[in-house]
């Protein structure tokens, strides 16, 4: 049923194929970026009630939902690697976790600061902000465990099972805020069919939330080519490779 | 455009500081992610190189010390 | 598949399962506690589900619309108080609503004004005039998730104002020790 998906289980195939689609990517992410961030920052309208500090809005929800995203996303390759034993899943598992960390990181910091003058606190322990800081915490500790064994299957598969359990925290974000009383609000965009918010406001959102995926996409391929590089040091193709590097 | 002057655009309604927070520390960690993922491409090669480099030594050194060893039998024998 | 990967698979999915169980049953046990806040009918009545209510003297949050018409704010300091209706959707407010009153002095949040959404930390004690009353140290405001440019939600009769405060007010706060 997988025979199909051979050819890409190449890792120098892999290679070359993530190469070609780096350039395509970079471009489309700076497009789609400096469109949507120019778009939210200088011709959005601001809010009734929140005035101009709604334009946090435009990185906090992005970097949010793909910080979750980017989780599951880490959580379907562990699951791959462990279960039909793929390489290249491990590879593209340990490739995403720091862009995954990061995005959380900007989550909570741009949550923070529009939380302040909003709600009137940096932070408050309920239970949508601590589900996401748990998120952080399990970013971290799957990139710890992926360099803490100096041999890449048993680091792949300690961190693999860390990453398969921390997958119940992704419906808890998600959905804190129905089950609890919480101070955050409840999502925007992905309300069934209607996004709460008028047009105007939605589409720089869209442009901005296809660029921040673009740029996940970029990030995640350059560190992929590093990762399958690193893992097939010993491999002729890649010592070719260095050999045309280095001259 | 929402803004008529620069120091409007910049003072965001009085919520200047915390819209500039958030894009600035946006901007600074992905620039850092981004720059350190294409700086890795060059330093894995270069890791890379390097250990062959070491290896080759070794392995130079071995067939070398072999070479002595057969020519000194060789003498031995004679 | 051949056996070997069933075997894995199906361990993995149990190791999973068994896991996603004990987290969905420790959650369902702490369900209560990980409530940010009371309403004003849990204050009253006790929560729903436990019938657990928090005593006089207790550190609580409340959290509530503010009523319109119930904001009283003193004009030589930051002392205000207002009363708080349980979030309903839509948003009507009754006579028949049991209400809360909260007591603080401070800044209030610019988001704070009349039907909006309230979380306020505070002790729970029993006010000669207004009964359960909150002695509020913090007061945050809870918005939802609704953004409307300006001009649409004035077509739509809603408009938005910060708090503004006098220089005496402001100075009360500097000399009351905060």
């Amino acid at each position: 049923m997988w025979k199909w998906l051979h050819p890409y289980a190449n890792p120098e195939v892999s290679y070359h194929l993530t190469n070609k689609l780096l350039p395509w990517l970079s471009a489309l992410a700076a497009i789609f970026l400096s469109i949507g961030l120019v778009w939210a920052l200088l011709f959005a309208p601001a809010d009734y009630q929140q005035g101009d500090s709604f334009r946090i809005f435009y990185v906090h929800v992005p970097a949010a939902s793909l910080s979750m995203g980017i989780y599951f996303a880490m959580a379907i390759a562990a699951f791959s690697s462990l279960v039909w034993q793929l390489k290249l899943a491990d590879a593209s598992a340990a490739a995403m976790a720091p862009v995954g960390a990061a995005f959380t990181a900007i989550a909570l910091i741009t949550g923070a600061a529009w939380g302040k003058p909003m709600w009137g606190t940096w932070w408050i322990w309920d239970a949508r902000l601590t589900s996401e800081l748990i998120l952080l915490f399990l970013y971290l500790g799957v990139i710890a465990l992926h360099n803490a064994f100096e041999d890449k299957n048993l680091a792949g598969k300690a961190a693999g099972i860390l990453t398969l359990v921390g997958v119940v925290n992704i419906p808890i974000i998600k959905y804190s805020v129905d089950w609890w009383n919480t101070l955050h609000q409840g999502s925007t965009v992905s309300k069934l069919g209607r996004p709460s918010m008028s047009l105007d406001m939605l589409w720089p959102f869209i442009v901005c939330f296809i660029g921040f995926s673009l740029l996940v996409a970029v990030i995640i391929s350059l560190r992929f080519r590093n990762e399958i590089l690193a893992r097939n040091s010993i491999r002729p193709w890649v010592r070719e490779l260095v050999k045309n590097h280095t001259r | 455009m929402q803004f008529n002057s620069f120091s409007d655009f910049i003072n965001m309604g009085g919520y200047g500081f915390y819209v500039w927070l958030s894009f600035g520390a946006t901007a600074l960690i992905l620039t850092l992610l981004l720059i350190s993922s294409k700086a890795g491409h060059q330093q894995i090669i270069h890791q890379i190189a390097k250990r062959k480099q070491r290896e080759d030594k070794l392995r130079q050194a071995r067939e070398l010390r072999k070479q002595q060893h057969e020519h000194r039998n060789k003498e031995l024998n004679n | 598949m051949n056996p070997r990967r069933k075997k894995r698979l199906a361990m993995v999915a149990s190791i999973l399962i068994g896991i996603s169980a004990v987290f969905g049953l420790v959650l369902y046990a702490l369900s209560q506690n990980i409530d940010l806040f009371f309403t004003p009918s849990e204050i009253s009545q006790g929560k729903k589900e436990t019938g657990l209510k928090a005593s006089l003297g207790q550190r609580i949050r409340i959290g509530g619309l503010v009523v319109p018409g119930s904001v009283k704010r003193d004009p030589e300091s930051l002392k205000v108080s207002f009363k708080l209706s349980d979030m309903t959707m839509p948003i009507v407010f009754k006579d028949s609503d049991i209400t809360v009153t909260v007591y603080f002095e401070g800044m209030l949040p610019d988001l704070f004004r009349e039907g909006q959404g309230i979380v306020a930390n505070g002790t729970l004690a029993e006010h000669p005039l207004t009964g359960l009353s909150i002695e509020a140290s913090e007061v945050l405001a809870k918005h939802d998730e609704n953004y409307m440019p300006a001009e649409l939600a004035e077509a739509a009769g809603q408009k938005h104002e910060k708090s503004t405060y006098t220089d005496k007010q402001l100075q009360s706060k500097n000399t009351s020790g905060y």
